[in-house]
């Protein structure tokens, strides 16, 4: 997928720069090679919009964290010396050397609870954005190019499950596969179950516009089959809508998951995610702080981080949306 | 006109039907609602659960129950909660409560978003561009309960201590054992209402904040703007006269897609103020397994998004004569 086309704007209704007429064909352009009247360093779009990205300071250092946060939500839990589940035998002890977040008045260590916490909404956030843009790219793309019967169909499918508070639908299904075990993989089924709605429709109206498009009709009249339409011609175009809606679900799989966990609905005790600390820090935030603000600040962090990339990603996939002059 | 809402109600109705049959098989297989019952120590008597089973319709098959339901619903009857209770009435207070505090965040938070999204764009890459920006994403990334136990437990209780008395209430819709009329206890509703509202209005406002700048950016870029100025009208009166009307229409249909997530945030926010209101309803529905409960506040809200967005669609055609429904 990723060696599509080079060539060809990545969203709807762009000036197609680079696109010379039916120019996004398959197979790489020799870059440098071609003549020009005017030498111009040639840049495919993909280093173009590398390009875009990294000069967005904000985005760049959003990500920085944002990995930094992954790899300590997903291995920090493993290499701090106390578990999760561990009595210290400090209690309510505040922020320390020995316990940089202090510690809950049964002698939870809350770094190791926060790590543990993380651990659960990154993997939650992480497996939804998949399981959602793939869901959500497949119907937006079968509705958007064969559109009649299947798209009508497939679109009254997404009203449906966007007419319905996704709150309530969500806690209804969480309370009934929460408390099984391996709870948050099923959060994070539940949670893309409503989360690709959304991004299918973005997908089916990028499709709408996409098909029609003069390097589709090319390559049909080349013999290429809907598959190969779709596949090779279609979705790396759209590509950056698809890549854009992924950060935030990520943002949203994050804020959503730790509100279910937070009505008691989401992940269950003895296992513990950020909003289930934060239901448990929210008494104690008087007179014990720190059982409050470092499990909220992670998930402000987390969200914040991938909110920005998302941001830096939108300008450098199209970038007509910001070079505007008041 | 009369036509185009007519067709969307009667669309809407297999959309309501199929969610309602949806949710009524999710929570009826999520368990025994009679559990709670049976495990009373000394259990009760056969007698009396099959009592409790009859008066519920428990003893009936699955697709009998649904039609009753369906039925008594026609009628305006929304059945028994698993105590025994009417559904409805106790609905109907809880709606209104729950309605105070949606409306009046929504209000607020449409005005504040118009606010610093028309100064945001016209004062672009300032430093107060940047600000709201910024605020904008952080609210973006702010779970609501932290806001909300935020505000309820750091900031109102040092305001009322630093006051002295207790000016704005932290817990509750309003303080129990209240006499006399509606408009007697206004202010004390009012001072329950403070930061549920702030709450509720702030994630809302992130989000809006942000398509209201967009929007008023591409207006400002429009021809049909910069000939307003070049006709020699004050910039004063093209900002507000020319700009900033068409600029608030798309706002419309944005606010409306977003209100079944603001009935979501309602039920987080209840949560941490204590409130009781629907809310509060739909999470104990959910964790007692009482399907007429949950239902009701399904239709409730499935109703509410389905006619919001119908009003929303209606004053889009009359705001922006360029859309005219047949």
């Amino acid at each position: 997928m990723a060696s599509g086309p080079t060539t060809g704007t990545s969203t709807t209704g762009g000036p197609d720069l680079v696109e010379t007429p039916g120019g996004a064909q398959p197979g790489p352009k020799p870059a440098g090679v071609v003549e020009r009247e005017f030498t111009v360093a040639v840049r495919s779009q993909r280093q173009m919009i590398l390009r875009r990205f990294l000069n967005h300071r904000l985005a760049v250092a959003s990500l920085i964290i944002f990995i930094a946060l992954l790899m300590g939500s997903l291995i920090g839990g493993r290499l701090w010396h106390y578990g999760f589940a561990d009595r210290t035998g400090d209690y309510s002890q505040p922020p320390s050397l020995k316990h940089p977040m202090g510690t809950d008045d049964i002698g939870h260590d809350v770094m190791a609870l926060v790590f543990r916490g993380a651990q659960k909404s990154v993997q939650i956030a992480l497996l939804v954005a998949l399981l959602s843009t793939t869901i959500g790219t497949l119907v937006g793309a079968v509705a958007g190019f064969y559109r009649g019967r299947a798209d009508a169909l497939l679109m009254r499918f997404v009203d449906l499950v966007l007419t319905v508070p996704s709150l309530a639908i969500l806690a209804v299904l969480a309370s009934v596969v929460g408390s099984k075990a391996g709870g948050w993989f099923f959060v994070a089924i539940v949670l893309a179950g409503i989360t690709w709605a959304p991004i299918s429709r973005v997908v089916r109206g990028v499709f709408l516009s996409l098909r029609e498009k003069e390097y589709v009709e090319a390559a049909r009249a080349l013999g290429a089959n809907d598959r190969r339409i779709i596949f090779r011609h279609l979705l790396p175009n759209a590509l950056g809508a698809i890549i854009v809606n992924a950060t935030i679900v990520v943002a949203v799989a994050i804020l959503t998951e730790t509100a279910l966990s937070y009505l008691g609905v989401g992940v269950q005790r003895p296992d513990t995610s950020l909003g289930l600390l934060i239901s448990d820090g929210q008494g104690a935030a008087q007179t014990r702080p720190w059982l409050f603000y470092f499990p909220g600040l992670v998930i402000i962090l987390i969200a914040l981080t991938v909110n920005f990339i998302g941001d830096g990603l939108r300008d450098a996939f199209d970038p007509t949306q910001t070079r505007v002059r008041a | 006109m009369l036509a185009f809402v007519v067709r969307r109600l009667i669309v809407s109705i297999p959309v309501l039907l199929l969610s309602s049959v949806l949710v009524f098989a999710l929570v009826t297989f999520s368990g025994d609602p009679l559990a709670d019952l049976k495990a009373k120590n000394p259990p009760p008597s056969p007698a009396v659960i099959h009592a409790r089973e009859h008066l519920l319709n428990l003893d009936k098959p699955i697709v009998t129950r649904y039609g009753i339901w369906l039925g008594n619903l026609v009628r305006g009857d929304m059945g028994r909660t698993i105590a025994g209770t009417d559904v409805r009435s106790d609905l109907a207070r809880r709606l209104l409560v729950t309605a105070r505090m949606v409306i009046l965040a929504m209000i607020f938070a449409i005005i504040l978003a118009v606010i610093v999204g028309v100064i945001s764009a016209v004062r672009q890459y300032t430093a107060l561009d940047y600000t709201f920006t910024f605020a904008g994403f952080l609210f973006l990334s702010m779970p609501v309960f932290w806001l909300g136990a935020l505000l309820k437990e750091i900031l109102a209780i040092k305001f009322n201590d630093a006051v002295g008395r207790t000016v704005v209430y932290t817990v509750g819709d309003s303080t129990p054992g209240l006499t006399g009329g509606f408009f007697s206890n206004l202010g004390n509703y009012a001072a329950h209402l403070v930061l549920p509202t702030i709450t509720l209005a702030a994630i809302s406002f992130a989000s809006w904040s942000r398509f209201q700048r967009s929007s008023m950016l591409d207006v400002l870029n429009s021809d049909y703007v910069r000939l307003a100025r070049a006709k020699g009208l004050s910039k004063s009166r093209v900002m507000v006269r020319h700009a900033l009307r068409t600029a608030l229409i798309p706002l419309v249909t944005v606010v409306a897609i977003d209100f079944g997530a603001i009935l979501g945030g309602a039920v987080i926010t209840e949560r941490v103020f204590a409130w009781h209101g629907m809310g509060e309803l739909l999470i104990t529905g959910i964790t007692s397994k009482d399907t007429n409960v949950v239902l009701a506040w399904l239709m409730v809200s499935a109703v509410a998004v389905i006619g919001f967005n119908l009003i929303a669609d209606v004053l889009y055609a009359y705001l922006d004569p360029r859309i005219r429904h047949g």
